[in-house]
């Protein structure tokens, strides 16, 4: 690797870029495959303004798609919540959740960069879309509830790595507040879990390896797959343009 | 699944000053699903800025066979029609 390339895997913007991404990506595979239309329509959204995010945050950074599609996985700093697979349709909103307000939060501090400015209020209504339907979930039927609960469990472990700090990440020179924004995010989803009639996990936030090892660019087993797929058509096709 | 959700009429107001038009229809476990299903479906695009969403089980809706004695009143009676004002010029949505 070379001291250019690394100087760019450090780059905090490249975390949230790749964040984004990863996590459209993910949506976007629910296309043809949704519970119902509306919500395909609504997941597809969604997607799509990460993905909007993710070129913006690239276009700073150097060329969007030998970022996107010429990395390799060691040099993905996406954190390892984003890249879990789609699951059922609560493991999805789940993840959305918890992502989302961690993006709400996080973006709403950086006021000082127009791009977060703007992905702010999309990012609101994500976590808007997320909220309703855990509480739907949750308080729904017993088989919703057991799969929400299923869901919150099995992501809580990836949510220790939300709130290891971005180094470099700053507002007007100080360094983002990570203590206040994991304090707030605890409170609104411990809220939202109790409104869905959910339990807030009492697992650790880390698996014993540590996850939160995203950011480092280790990420989980089925990451590799994701990013084949997603790089294969730019990899087989150099240059390919629709 | 979607058919065991009611069906909603989605109304958008363009912009203000408008009224609601009906824009569409869906379907949404309950009426704050429906507000948003709506939001992603119909006003994606800066479209609205206000959205209405009603349970078409509630829409009232005149039947095709009393076209006749609903729609079609006797056209001679040219007092009905306010065809004797002039519109001035300028005036849009009138």
């Amino acid at each position: 690797m070379t001291d250019s390339t690394a100087a760019l895997l450090a780059r905090p913007e490249l975390a949230l870029a790749d964040d984004a991404l990863v996590l459209s990506h993910r949506l976007g595979e629910w296309a043809g495959h949704a519970p119902v239309l509306e919500e395909e329509v609504a997941l597809a959204n969604i997607a799509l303004d990460l993905l909007g995010q993710a070129r913006a945050l690239y276009g700073e950074l150097g060329d969007e798609d030998e970022l996107a599609y010429l990395r390799e996985e060691r040099q993905f700093r996406n954190c390892q919540l984003t890249e879990q697979p789609n699951g059922d349709f609560a493991t999805t909103i789940v993840r959305q959740l918890f992502f989302s307000r961690w993006q709400e939060l996080l973006y709403g501090q950086l006021t000082d960069r127009p791009l977060a400015v703007k992905a702010v209020k999309e990012v609101a209504y994500h976590r808007d879309h997320a909220e309703h339907w855990t509480l739907r979930l949750g308080d729904g039927t017993p088989e919703s509830h057991e799969r929400a609960q299923r869901a919150v469990d099995d992501l809580w472990r990836y949510t220790g790595e939300l709130f290891q700090p971005l180094e470099g990440l700053t507002v007007e020179g100080h360094p983002v507040d990570w203590d206040t924004l994991r304090v707030s995010w605890d409170g609104y989803v411990a809220d939202v879990l109790d409104r869905a009639t959910l339990r807030v996990p009492e697992s650790p936030r880390q698996s014993g390896w540590r996850a939160g090892a995203g950011r480092q660019g280790l990420h989980t087993e089925s990451f590799g797959r994701m990013l084949a797929e997603m790089q294969h058509l730019h990899r087989s096709h150099p240059g390919a343009r629709w | 699944m979607s058919s065991d959700w009611p069906l909603w009429e989605v109304f958008v107001r363009g912009r203000r000053g408008l009224s609601h038009t009906h824009a569409g229809s869906l379907h949404a476990p309950d009426a704050e699903m429906a507000l948003r299903n709506a939001r992603d479906l119909y006003t994606r695009r800066s479209e609205g800025v206000s959205i209405w969403v009603v349970p078409a089980s509630v829409i009232t809706a005149s039947s095709p066979d009393e076209k006749d004695p609903f729609f079609e009143p006797a056209s001679d009676k040219a007092y009905r029609h306010p065809t004797f004002y002039e519109v001035p010029e300028g005036v849009r949505n009138l």
